[in-house]
């Protein structure tokens, strides 16, 4: 009897590790021969933890499951969900990077390869560089950090530039709060990320790579730190597949600073420095770590290669909106119902999101306000609910999709308090290098508590300050902060003023 | 206790030959004192030929990097948005009143160190924490209290 229990930190955070343990010492006392598996999440995180039982009809779903359940699993009288692949959240994706999250031992190689892994290395390794890097291009795939530059682009101007040495960083420093699907990822399907940063490195020419984590993440960096040793016992790292070409991998720990998302910080973070922005240009893909060409890829970008150049470019970009091409993994998060990550094509609805999906939040009271993006990201009103979920789209009602965080908020919250949430986020972490960001957060925020004590007139100072902030600031912590800050007042006027501030006190 | 100079020498040993070394250096200086000591720091510089200046603003830009032992315990709260939509703020407060410490404190008995964290990646279950390097989620005010009792003992 094969049982998988999910070691994905959401389902331990909710008890996962009793859950197995409870299944193991059950099974032991009935002299049940039990394999326990543990596996990645399936993302519903509402029903976490997430005990499934293989049959013959396919997995059966149990959840949220309690560990005092696990005698009346294994005696065959617990009520089930239904097969897992039949659940409405399961039916209504599209699975592509995270096609086998959950569904394999996340460490087991062969499992990977069952389930099409390897597959998009294998064809890569037939194809010249500048073959691989069409291919990325023409699949449309773009940075899914939140920059949503084209990665195709990114990966030529490496390949084309001249170095005896060259680097793949995957950058992991996933700090969005509402944000998880790379730690997902390194905890549900390790191998795919490391697939990807081997492809990149074929592609471009490069021979090492990093990865860059964080410090918040143990139990994802525990995963992929195993992944990476059994990449180079079993041939992925190293001498590439025996193909002759060669790929080392190193996984490195940020500690505590949300700016070394930013590619530049990062780069100066893992040549052992403080973690502060550089000015572009230079370009990272022409001098990065070490000052040599490095190709910077999300976490998720990297993932999405292997299915790219499996099922290739085509097939991907027949999927997605506009000049979005693809699909994304939606995370929905906060006070929702249903919280979790989706993946789909591009084009969802926000409402359809927040409203169908999520099920609205979980305090039951009215959807207030959603904040797409990371703390970096607008506030938007149910009035912009009609906004489909695509880069140029959301830019268009001057918001934007980052990594597809989405973060539910009820009636209760107060959008003054958390436009000075981003302003003090962005002076706690800003990194120090451009005034804007340094000394436009900390008078923003101070700004922010006399609109607060009644005083109109700072109003458009605010609105000032946030438009030195975007358009002077040398990177996106200082240059989006505004975007929460404006969203929130130019959507929840009311929040805004002395009489809300009574009626709060 | 180890002495500092022995140990941050055969760390500096095993971290020879690496790319950007110093990180490395300090999580691991930090995993064998439960800090980086102040002593550690002019053996580094001399070992990385960097100027102990150029250490010191390193290891002080990083939220993680202590220069004194934490507590025996130390719970790490997190403030960011989705947590703040579940009720993190509150049980901040709740928190803080019943350790009777502020962020970035140790009890007075020395067992709990408080930190604020800005995402653990737990935001669809809500307020996260974690203990000891163990993921919580959902956690409110009666469940914190039994925490509290638990690393007491």
């Amino acid at each position: 009897m094969r049982i998988y229990v999910p070691l994905d930190a959401a389902a331990k955070a909710l008890g996962a590790d009793e859950v197995a343990r409870a299944i193991a010492y059950e099974a032991t006392r009935r002299g049940i021969d039990v394999q326990i598996t543990r596996n990645g999440s399936r993302g519903m995180v509402w029903l976490e933890p997430l005990v499934e039982v293989e049959t013959p009809e396919g997995r059966v779903a149990y959840g949220p499951f309690d560990a005092a359940d696990a005698g009346a699993l294994l005696d065959g009288t617990l009520p089930s969900l239904g097969r897992t692949d039949d659940l409405e959240w399961m039916r209504r994706q599209t699975r592509l990077t995270f096609a086998r999250c959950g569904v394999i031992d996340p460490l087991s190689m062969a499992e990977y390869e069952t389930h099409g892994g390897l597959s998009g290395l294998q064809r890569a390794l037939s194809m010249t560089g500048a073959e691989i890097v069409a291919e990325v291009a023409d699949s449309g795939l773009r940075g899914r950090g939140g920059a949503g530059f084209p990665t195709g682009i990114k990966w030529k101007t490496v390949h084309d530039a001249p170095g005896p040495q060259k680097y793949i960083v995957c950058n992991a420093d996933e700090g969005d709060s509402g944000t998880f699907a790379d730690r997902m990822i390194f905890e549900g399907d390790p191998f795919t990320v490391i697939e990807g940063m081997v492809i990149a490195g074929i592609a471009v020419g490069a021979t090492k790579g990093y990865i860059y984590s964080r410090s918040e993440y143990p139990d994802a960096n525990e995963v992929m730190g195993k992944a990476i040793r059994i990449a180079k016992a079993e041939g992925l790292l190293g001498d590439v597949l025996g193909s002759g070409r060669r790929f080392d991998l190193e996984l490195r720990i940020g500690a505590g600073a949300y700016v070394c998302g930013e590619e530049t910080a990062l780069l100066n973070s893992l040549e052992g420095k403080r973690g502060v922005v550089r000015a572009k240009p230079p370009l990272p893909a022409l001098q990065g770590f070490m000052g040599r060409p490095t190709v910077v890829n999300n976490v998720i970008s990297l993932a999405t290669i292997p299915v790219i150049m499996e099922k290739g470019a085509a097939f991907y970009k027949e999927f997605g909106l506009g000049r979005s091409r693809g699909t994304i993994p939606l995370q929905i998060a906060g006070n929702v119902a249903r919280g979790g990550l989706f993946e789909t094509a591009f084009g969802m609805s926000l409402g359809e999101i927040v409203d169908d999906l999520a099920g609205g939040t979980a305090s039951g009271r009215p959807v207030k306000a959603v904040q797409v993006g990371g703390p970096l990201g607008a506030y938007f009103p149910r009035a912009l609910f009609d906004t489909p979920f695509g880069y140029e789209d959301f830019a268009g009602k001057e918001g934007l999709i980052g990594h597809a965080g989405i973060v539910v908020f009820d009636d209760r919250s107060d959008m003054l308090k958390m436009a000075r949430f981003a302003m003090e986020f962005c002076a706690i972490e800003s990194c120090g290098k451009c005034t804007p960001c340094r000394i436009g957060a900390v008078r923003g925020a101070e700004t922010i508590d006399r609109i607060g004590r009644g005083d109109a007139s700072a109003i458009p100072l605010l609105t000032d300050l946030c438009n030195t902030m975007k358009a002077g600031s040398l990177c996106a912590l200082g240059g989006f902060t505004p975007y929460p800050v404006m969203s929130a007042l130019t959507h929840f006027p009311g929040d805004f003023t002395a009489t809300h501030k009574e009626a709060a006190e | 206790m180890q002495d500092v100079a022995v140990r941050v020498g055969e760390i500096l040993a095993e971290h020879d030959g690496m790319e950007g070394p110093l990180l490395p250096i300090f999580h691991a200086v930090q995993e064998a004192f439960g800090h980086v000591p102040q002593e550690a720091l002019p053996i580094i510089a001399k070992g990385l030929n960097l100027s102990r200046a150029e250490v010191h603003g390193v290891m002080s830009f990083y939220h993680d990097f202590r220069e004194e032992r934490a507590g025996r315990h130390v719970v790490k709260l997190c403030r960011a948005e989705a947590c703040q939509a579940r009720g993190a703020d509150a049980l901040a407060d709740h928190a803080r009143e019943r350790l009777g410490c502020d962020w970035n404190e140790t009890t007075a008995d020395g067992n709990v160190t408080l930190e604020p964290v800005f995402c653990l990646g737990l935001c669809a279950c809500g307020p996260a924490a974690l203990v000891d390097g163990r993921v919580i989620g959902r956690l409110d005010e009666a469940r914190f209290d039994a925490l509290v009792e638990e690393m007491r003992a």
